[in-house]
Parts: C-alpha cells; sequence; structure tokens
C-alpha cells in the first residue's frame, strides 16, 4: 500500500535575515513497507520525526532523496497528485483546524464533492461516513458545539467519504479527554478490521498501539526499532531511552519481575496479566 | 492566603436564546500549600471554575474570596490578584511571541512595572527554575521542542511570583518523557517552593500519582472532591460521568477478582507493585 524505499527528508534552517544556519536531517534512510489492510503505528518522542515522515504519504512533502510510491503511485508524480491524496487521507492533531463547514454533514460532503461525485451519492457517502463514526444524529448540528472528541470524528468521516484506501492518522488523540480517545481508536479499528482500510496510527500514548499489526519506532529520523506491539514492549528500558514508556500493565508487569517475579516480557493487556499471575500462583 | 469560592454560579450567553448554565452552585475551598487535581471530562466546567479563581470571569451569582477578601469589590485590586494566582493555559507555548526565550519571560513581569533589574532578576530566576539551559536563554522560542516549550511558557507565569499555579492539561500533546518531566517540574514548584498547585487534568494515571486532593467536576458541579483514594473508591460513579479510575486500579479489581488477596484501593504503580508481592510472599 504504502512503501518509502530509501527516504530523507532535509530541510534548511535560516537565521531571521534568511541567512543559511544549517542543515536538519528530519527523516534520515527509512524503509517501510505497509501492506494493504494493515493497522500500524507509529512512536517516537516529539520531534523524532513522525510527522515529517507522514506528511510525505500523501504528498504534502516530497523525499529530499529516495521515494514514496503510495499504492504503485510515486508521489513525485504531479499528475498522481489527486489521486494519492484520495487514496491516502490525513488527519491531523487539532480538530478545530480540519473543519470548515457551518453543518456537520456538509463538513463531509465537502471532500467528495470536490471529487466531482454525483450530488445523490455525496449525501450516500455522507450517510454512510457518519453512520462509521456514530455521529449520524449530529449531522444537522454546527461543529462549534461539539467536542474536541466528536469534531475528530466529524474529521475522519470527511475523510471516509472520500473513500480513501488509507488514513493516515497523526496524533489524533493528542487533544482529546478520555473518552474522545477511546471512540478514535475505536473508529479506527473499526475502519481497519471492517472496512478493510490499512490505518497509520501515529501516537504518544502507548496504550492505543496494543492492537497494531505492526509497530515502528522513530528515533532521530531513522526507524529505531518495529515490531508488533509484543516485541516493541518487551524492550522497556529501550523505550525508556527513546523517551517513551509502555503501557502501564506492561510497567507494573516489568517491575514485578525486576523484583523477582518470574513473569515473561510484553504483557500488555490486564487480562494477560492477571492469567500469568494465575499460573504464577499455581506452581 | 486562600481562595474560597461561595455558592458559585456562571451562566453562558445569559439573557440570550443560548443560555447554559456552565456552574452550578459551586463550593471550593483552597488552602496555602495544597497540591490539587482538577478532573472532568470535556464540558464538565473545569476550565470555567479555574477562570474564576483568578478574576478572568465573573460569576454570575456568587463570591469569590481571596484572602477573605472579595474580589469583585470595587476596592480590589485585581491586577495584583493576576500576579498572584498564575494561569497556565492549554498549550502556552502558542503565547510565546518574543524574539527570545529571555524577553519572553521578562514580558511578566515588566507589565506589573517592576524596575528593569528586577524584571531579569525575576526571568532568570523563573527559567532557572523550570530547568532550563543557559545556552538557550537567547534562543528564539520558536527553534525549541515542544516540551521546552511549554517550559519557558511556564517560566513566564512563574516569573510573575504566583502563590498559586494553575495549569490546564500542562502534559497535553507531549511524549512520555516530556509528561514525566513537567510533572516532576511541577512537583518541585510544590514541594521545595512552596506553590499552591491546581492541576487540571484528563489523566487519572498523572493525578493519582502526585496531588494530595482531587476534586471531580461533572456538569458544572463539584461530584467529588477528596483524597485520592476516597474519589478512586467511587469507581461506578466515576465512569457514569465518562471518567474512570487509575490503570492499576483495575488491575488490582481483577486480580482480586480471581482470588488473589490484594487491597483494590491502590491508586499508584508502586503500591501494586507492593501489594501483588506481598500476597505473593505469603
Amino acid at each position: 500500500m504504502i512503501r518509502t524505499n530509501k527516504l530523507v527528508f532535509e530541510y534548511i534552517r535560516r537565521d531571521e535575515e534568511g541567512n543559511v544556519e544549517g542543515i536538519t536531517r528530519a527523516v534520515d534512510d527509512v524503509n517501510i513497507d505497509v501492506k494493504p489492510g494493515q493497522f500500524i503505528a507509529v512512536l517516537g518522542h516529539n520531534g523524532s520525526g513522525k510527522s515529517t515522515l507522514a506528511k510525505h504519504f500523501n504528498a504534502l512533502l516530497y523525499p529530499t532523496e529516495g521515494e514514496v510510491i503510495v499504492d504503485g503511485m510515486n508521489t513525485q508524480d504531479g499528475e498522481k497528485l489527486w489521486d494519492i491524496r484520495q487514496e491516502a487521507g490525513m488527519i491531523f492533531q487539532n480538530p478545530d483546524n480540519q473543519i470548515i463547514g457551518q453543518v456537520v454533514e456538509e463538513d463531509v460532503g465537502f471532500g467528495p464533492e470536490n471529487m466531482g461525485v454525483p450530488t445523490d451519492e455525496i449525501w450516500e457517502r455522507v450517510d454512510e461516513s457518519l453512520r462509521t463514526v456514530n455521529m449520524l444524529e449530529f449531522r444537522k448540528s454546527s461543529p462549534n458545539h461539539l467536542s474536541g472528541g466528536q469534531k475528530q470524528r466529524v474529521s475522519i468521516a470527511g475523510v471516509i467519504a472520500m473513500h480513501p484506501k488509507c488514513i493516515i492518522m497523526d496524533e489524533p488523540t493528542a487533544m482529546l479527554d478520555p473518552n474522545g480517545r477511546k471512540d478514535i481508536i475505536r473508529a479506527a479499528r473499526a475502519l481497519n478490521s471492517v472496512e478493510g482500510i490499512t490505518v497509520i496510527l501515529i501516537t504518544h500514548y502507548m496504550e492505543e498501539v496494543i492492537y497494531a499489526d505492526k509497530v515502528f519506532v522513530m528515533d532521530k529520523g531513522h526507524v529505531e526499532m518495529q515490531g508488533t506491539p509484543k516485541e516493541i514492549f518487551s524492550q522497556v528500558e529501550k523505550l525508556k531511552e527513546l523517551r517513551l514508556g509502555v503501557p502501564q500493565v506492561t510497567l507494573l508487569a516489568h517491575e514485578l519481575k525486576k523484583s523477582g517475579l518470574p513473569l515473561p516480557d510484553g504483557i500488555l493487556t490486564k487480562e494477560e496479566f492477571v492469567e500469568e499471575l494465575k499460573k504464577l500462583k499455581k506452581k | 492566603m486562600s481562595i474560597i469560592l461561595d455558592h458559585i454560579n456562571y451562566i453562558y450567553d445569559e439573557d440570550t436564546a443560548m443560555a447554559h448554565p456552565a456552574l452550578i452552585d459551586v463550593n471550593i475551598k483552597i488552602e496555602n500549600g495544597e497540591f490539587i487535581g482538577l478532573i472532568g471530562h470535556t464540558g464538565s466546567g473545569k476550565s470555567t471554575l479555574i477562570q474564576h479563581m483568578n478574576g478572568l470571569v465573573k460569576p454570575t451569582s456568587g463570591a469569590v474570596y481571596f484572602d477573605g477578601k472579595d474580589i469583585s469589590d470595587p476596592d480590589f485590586d485585581r491586577k495584583a490578584l493576576r500576579a498572584k494566582v498564575g494561569l497556565v493555559f492549554q498549550y502556552p507555548e502558542h503565547q510565546l511571541f518574543e524574539t527570545d526565550c529571555f524577553k519572553d519571560v521578562c514580558f511578566g513581569p515588566k507589565n506589573l512595572g517592576l524596575s528593569q533589574k528586577e524584571v531579569e532578576l525575576r526571568a532568570y530566576e523563573a527559567l532557572k527554575q523550570v530547568g532550563f539551559d543557559d545556552d538557550y536563554f537567547y534562543q528564539s522560542p520558536f527553534d525549541l521542542s515542544g516540551g521546552q516549550k511549554r517550559r519557558v511558557a511556564i517560566a513566564g507565569v512563574l516569573a510573575m511570583k504566583p502563590e498559586i499555579l494553575i495549569l490546564d492539561e500542562p502534559t497535553a500533546g507531549l511524549d512520555p518523557k516530556g509528561r514525566e518531566d513537567i510533572l516532576g517540574l511541577i512537583k518541585s514548584l510544590h514541594d521545595e517552593m512552596g506553590i499552591t498547585i491546581i492541576l487540571v487534568s484528563h489523566s487519572m494515571d498523572d493525578v493519582a500519582d502526585y496531588v494530595d486532593r482531587i476534586i471531580v467536576m461533572n456538569k458544572g458541579k463539584v461530584a467529588f472532591d477528596d483524597i485520592p483514594k476516597e474519589v478512586f473508591r467511587h469507581r461506578k460513579e466515576l465512569e457514569e460521568i465518562g471518567l474512570a479510575a487509575p490503570q492499576v486500579t483495575y488491575v488490582m479489581q481483577e486480580l482480586k477478582a480471581a482470588g488473589f488477596d490484594v487491597d483494590v484501593d491502590v491508586t499508584t504503580l508502586d503500591e501494586a507493585k507492593n501489594e501483588i508481592l506481598r500476597a505473593f510472599s505469603k
């Protein structure tokens, strides 16, 4: 679905007069391959290059070196630009920056309208997308009166209405409260498992990635770790070095192990944790 | 120094068709040196509440007393109040605007009408308090990382020498290490400098680890106001109002249900660890 080949992105830092101060390599030799239908999570501390990388996936940024292929199309191919943006939709952190319509259903219809979808079909798509994110009852509301989580779900509906094959979410839950967060993650998982849309979730919240098929951990612009959530979260100390953490249950298990309880690494859920402790107790 | 909120009611867009109450009969007393967590889901009235504490918003009815004086009294010095009750908004780094970090931190004390020397002294002190490296003092705040920017923004409020510091979601958008650093900083401001802290947060896990008292807001009312252990005992009620107890509390509950002899009132990771180790050592 999305493949990067030796992707490098550099930008030039300038001082106030516009003189070049230096070059920063924000993405450094990244090779990743996302298969259709996968749920991918990208972790990394602030400034690790996650967002810069994500912006390459729908041609908001172009590689300095290397290439990005989205569904067989090179992002540097200008003629394919709109096809790429339609296939790979993007959700940003701040819901307020992404909503333009006066009414929820107008906002969701904006994307397909720009693509030249016939009016009847636009309404069908609006219906169907709002239903997917569980926001149908708000279709006539003004976005101003929605909570952050609800606005973010409207943004997601706006992307779904364009029938993308892939959705890239750049910290979609950072500004939300716990309930808003849960709703978004639930919506993302449903898109992936029910609709079969490829999801790339960029986040700081470790709890949100435990259901991913694969996790990439970014540091200083390159992929520092990759693997299943279990593999990644087995390396508590390494993640700490990278300014990251692990889910609380994982941390609790890790601490207990250090104190002498023979627990396995990479426990991700409280159910697993309880099961493992039960096994220990029987011995 | 104390703040008393006495029967505060606040109605948004009063006298219009859109009128709706944001705060309903809120009574809170905040004492010197407390470390308070203020929790509630979006729209519960947290932000409206903190804006009452330094007089940014005037209650529709009821009164706010600072050190026993009514702040809506015409003789009351509200400008001085705003220096004493420092408010760090959400994403405070969006409010940085100066050409370098040092100047930005000077802005607050300068507006208090202090001498240049005093202003600079305070700015220096404040930047030191937040653990900001000298090397970056004269850098543009826009070249810093998110966590560093936030430190500068907090320093800007500290330079006003507040007695109470209110922080609205100070860890939003930071990576796990950044979150830990900022919370550690806030704790040291409380423990070492004796500043009264009100920490507005969505994260029960953060709050459980740090504060001595939790105020839970729901639909404009105070739902709970107690020490963390007592508040988290009301798991069901918290869930009904869109909140939750810390994750470890749920883990302990499941362990108990699975037949382990553990205390389910545990709220922090360390407590949970010790409880489990204790259960196994028997």
